[in-house]
């Protein structure tokens, strides 16, 4: 179920600007990879590359390869929508369909895709909130509106929408940036269980959330301003956090810049 | 092109079966072919049936199409897409023909003389004649309805924004809302009730106090929506300076929006330049120029349209004017749009976005 | 803005007489000023209401005068004889009319103009969306006159293939059936108050559209939805209380429509099953048609009919406004 991503010389524009550059790195299965980095460095929009959401904002196009297993993402002939399906997204922000139950929010991906059978859709939402740990939270009240909820619990509540269609893949966009600490910390549990069964990737702004969830790190920095980011390097966290390779990372992560 | 099964979803397989790129081309020449085809032989004289027919062929061959090749989320993705550019296409021929049908008639009498002569003694069935005492009158009645109906509603306005808590300013805001929704006919007829109770003739100041109902509430919420613009760190910066508090009104807030604030004049005034229902009741219509907005009956521009088309029992020539009125009146409402457009892009306050 | 710039009332240089002297000065003239400006925009605030008061009362003693001298039942009357002594007159074919037009535009106008605004927003280039909202912005600024115009001269000969057509396949419904007679009936009436308050609605709820928080779209879109689904599961929820006020917005329009309704209709007195055969007549059709040869009473009675429109824009616009306020509390935690 959990793929392996292989991206190779991967570059990204928004028109004619190159937000990043020549980009490529193993992202191994069943783990939990960070991108850290100071802000513009694009490691979200690095992100946004690998389930095709880069090409949704006006002006974003892409080249190099991204392989999903073996398949590469932007061959021709791929469908972005399947591709979207198999590696799920959580943004920054929690965003649940504001018009729709907590119950209806879990089950859009699957309305959508259509092949489930009703009898097992109720069975699908719980096993996707419980995976969420949000089941507790929200078993007595799944008509409800999603938006009621807290913002951590909101934010669960998009994990459990997206783990609900099985991706191969799940990416998080700085998932915890507009939670409170407690809030973040059930969700950095939930990170660690969810990697049993996912590929994670997070980009995240706080790098002992890096420390504290990730198997591997990848820095991202820019030269200057206006200059398109790179990958600067990628190892295993605990190496890259006691002893990388490169300058620019130890100083990155001892808190000399960014 | 792959032709992996699309029933087996897992294992998964992120290319689906597509069609190609030009497809939607081809389903709509193939479209209007067979459209042209079915046109002929069943000797449909109307174009606007053989488009109708076509656009009907295109949305199904396209859901057929899709469906068989690419599944029923894409045919559905597909027909949703072509619905909407084919209601976009359909919406385009009458406002196309609209402005097309107006420029290209209007144009023939269109030219000074039609300007600046009026229709005293010209027949309605004959040609020569013009517009000029349409163009006084309506100038007039429009100048003295923005007189009145601008300030009132920029006051209103203010006085909700920066004043306005508690009842009355509830009731203000309610009422602006329903008299949003006043039609301009039954704007006149107000008018008219107070003239049959003062048994007084028709003038085009009676109209203007008409226009001006019409104007109050559009002016309000313009207003409104600018002067919320205005950052209250603005007003507190002004305040704590001991600036009083109508100084901070007139010498910050409203200089800040002012370029908005004219916008919405500007365009209120563009729209009831077009109203002929209350001039047709108060104005009354007049062949003459009349000068005096005070006495007498007076012509406006669109009430000389309708007067063109309605009295003239189908001549030539009074439909040549009619056009030519019309033309006349949609490029003062589109200069008056563009112009406020253009002040509202320069005069845009700089403050946030 | 420089506010040191525009306050010119900076305190003087020289030292002031005393600080309780100063306070009391500054605090008259603020008193006076801010009570003259206050009084003016209040003054134009209450203005507004003595005006709607004064619509509401003179047009009800007009219509009272009118109604009381009516030989006939003001409500069920299929006639319109002001002239006659006394009087005869009733507004059933008007409102018959009026609600008949206003329906057919409706039908015709809202889905259409929903459909361009999602093109506009969502699927057209975004190279040609841009231009043609601003058309479609001055579009919406044509003096209904115009319409009427061209309503008159261009549609109705135009309608002609449509209504054989019509009456040749649906004309067994009694609706679509045609006499043959010019196409100057319900139908053209409804389409061509349709093709005039679309530009309205398209705007409104392309603004609207517009608006839909991005995020909600991106959701949509990672869980692998195509556009159409986006647009379904989270841009039309979104948008649908703006799209309600858009449409009555036009449908208010649509109501009370004089000019377009004058030049193309041709009214009897009496009301048509069929939309395609030329009868029937609208509240503002019917107050420009026979205004010109109506004595006093004859007026009056227009006035009380015209208050009837009044009155039903009013229900219009309030049930609007109840159903946007419902709308937001369901929707309105979503931050």
């Amino acid at each position: 179920m959990a793929k392996r991503i292989d991206v190779s010389g991967l570059t990204a524009y928004y028109g004619s600007h190159k937000a990043i550059e020549d980009i490529s790195m193993t992202v191994e299965p069943r783990s939990v990879t960070a991108f850290i980095g100071p802000s513009g460095c694009g490691k979200s929009t690095f992100l946004r590359t690998l389930n095709r959401m880069h090409e949704v904002t006006p002006g974003g196009r892409v080249e190099g390869k991204v392989l999903l297993d073996d398949e590469d993402l932007y061959g021709s002939g791929i469908d972005p929508v399947s591709v979207r399906r198999e590696v799920g997204m959580v943004f920054q922000r929690p965003n649940p369909f504001p018009t729709m139950s907590i119950f209806d929010n879990v089950a859009a991906g699957l309305r959508l895709n259509g092949n489930y059978k009703k009898a097992q859709l109720g069975e699908i939402v719980e096993k996707s909130l419980k995976g969420a740990n949000l089941w507790n939270e929200v078993k007595d009240r799944l008509n409800k509106p999603g938006s009621g909820l807290s913002g951590g619990q909101q934010q669960r509540l998009c994990i459990a929408r997206a783990i609900a269609v099985e991706p191969d893949v799940l990416l998080m966009d700085e998932p915890c940036s507009a939670l409170d600490p407690i809030s973040t910390l059930a969700i950095e549990d939930l990170i660690g269980e969810l990697k049993e069964r996912f590929t994670i990737v997070i980009v995240t702004h706080n790098m002992q959330q890096a420390a504290r969830v990730s198997d591997r790190t990848a820095f991202f920095n820019l030269s200057a301003v206006g200059q398109p980011g790179r990958l600067i390097e990628i190892d295993d966290t605990e190496r890259i956090f006691s002893n990388p390779s490169v300058q620019a990372t130890e100083d990155y992560i001892s808190g000399r810049f960014g | 092109m792959s032709t992996a099964a699309v029933t087996d979803r897992r294992p998964s397989t992120l290319r689906g079966a597509r069609l190609p790129k030009w497809s939607p081309w081809a389903i709509a020449a193939g479209s209007v072919l067979v459209a042209v085809a079915i046109g002929l032989a069943a000797g449909l004289t109307s174009r606007i049936q053989w488009g109708l027919i076509a656009a009907i062929l295109f949305v199904v061959g396209t859901y057929v199409i899709a469906g068989r090749v690419e599944g029923r989320r894409q045919a559905k993705d597909r027909i949703a897409t072509s619905l909407v550019w084919v209601a976009f296409l359909i919406a385009l021929v009458p406002l196309i023909s609209l402005i097309w049908t107006t420029l290209a008639r209007g144009v023939h009498d269109f030219n000074l003389y039609f300007l600046t002569h009026s229709m005293g003694f010209v027949a309605d069935s004959d040609t020569g004649g013009g517009i000029y005492h349409a163009i006084i009158g309506s100038l007039e009645q429009v100048g003295l309805a923005t007189v009145i109906g601008a300030p009132v509603g920029v006051l209103t306005a203010i006085y909700l924004v920066e004043y306005g808590r508690g009842r009355l300013a509830r009731a203000v805001t309610f009422f602006v809302d329903v008299m949003t929704g006043i039609p301009s006919i039954v704007a006149g007829l107000f008018i008219l009730s107070l003239m049959l109770m003062a048994d007084m003739q028709p003038f085009g100041f009676a109209g203007s106090l008409a226009l001006a109902i019409l104007m109050m509430p559009v002016v309000v919420r313009s207003t409104e929506e600018m002067l919320k613009l205005v950052p209250n760190e603005l007003r507190e910066a002004s305040l704590a300076l001991g600036v009083p508090k109508w100084r901070t009104i007139l010498k910050v807030v409203v200089p800040t929006s002012i370029g908005g604030i004219v916008t919405g004049v500007m365009l209120a005034v563009a729209r009831i330049a077009g109203e002929t229902a209350p001039i047709l009741l108060l104005v009354w219509g007049n062949a003459f120029i009349n000068n005096n907005p005070f006495s007498g009956a007076q012509q406006a521009l669109p009430l000389y349209i309708y007067q063109q088309y309605a009295n003239s029992s189908g001549s030539p020539a009074a439909y040549d004017r009619a056009w030519a009125a019309s033309l006349t009146l949609i490029a003062f409402v589109m200069i008056l749009n563009l112009a406020a457009r253009g002040i509202a892009r320069w005069k845009a306050p700089k403050t946030g976005r | 803005m420089d506010i040191s710039t525009q306050t010119t009332e900076a305190p003087p240089p020289t030292p002031p007489p005393s600080a309780t002297e100063r306070k009391r000065d500054a605090r008259g003239a603020t008193r006076a000023g801010d009570r003259v400006f206050l009084g003016l925009s209040r003054g134009s605030g209450i203005l507004l209401l003595v005006i709607m008061a004064a619509i509401a009362v003179f047009l009800t003693y007009r219509a009272s005068l009118a109604i009381s001298a009516d030989h006939g039942n003001f409500l069920t009357t299929f006639e319109w004889n002001t002239n006659l002594n006394p009087p005869v007159f009733g507004i059933a074919v008007l409102a018959f009319g009026t609600v008949v037009s206003s329906i057919i535009a409706m039908a015709l106008a809202v889905p259409v103009a929903v459909a361009i605004a999602l093109f506009l927003t969502h699927y057209a280039p975004r190279r040609l969306s841009g231009p043609i909202s601003y058309v479609i912005d001055l579009l919406a600024a044509v003096p209904s006159i115009v319409y009427g115009l061209w309503g008159a001269l261009i549609l109705v000969p135009h309608m002609t293939g449509l209504y054989s057509w019509l009456n040749e396949y649906l004309g067994w419904t009694g609706i679509f059936s045609w006499d043959g007679g010019a196409p100057r009936a319900m139908l053209t009436v409804g389409l061509l108050l349709a093709i005039m308050i679309l530009p309205i609605i398209t705007n409104v709820s392309r603004e609207v559209f517009r608006q839909v928080p991005r995020m909600h779209e991106e959701a949509a879109l990672a869980l692998g939805a195509t556009r159409w689904e986006v647009v379904r599961i989270s841009v039309l929820p979104f948008g649908r209380s703006g799209v309600i006020s858009a449409s009555m917005l036009g449908l208010g329009r649509a109501l009370g429509e004089t000019m377009a309704v004058a030049t193309v209709l041709s009214p009897t007195f009496d009301i048509q099953a069929s939309l395609l055969n030329p009868g029937g007549g609208t509240f503002a059709q019917n107050i420009a048609s026979k205004f010109g040869e109506a004595t006093e009473q004859g007026r009056d009675a227009l006035i009380a009919s015209g208050l009837v429109l009044f009155v039903i824009t009013l229900l219009v616009n309030g049930a609007a406004r109840a159903i946007i306020a419902r709308r937001k509390e369901y929707s309105g935690a979503n931050a």
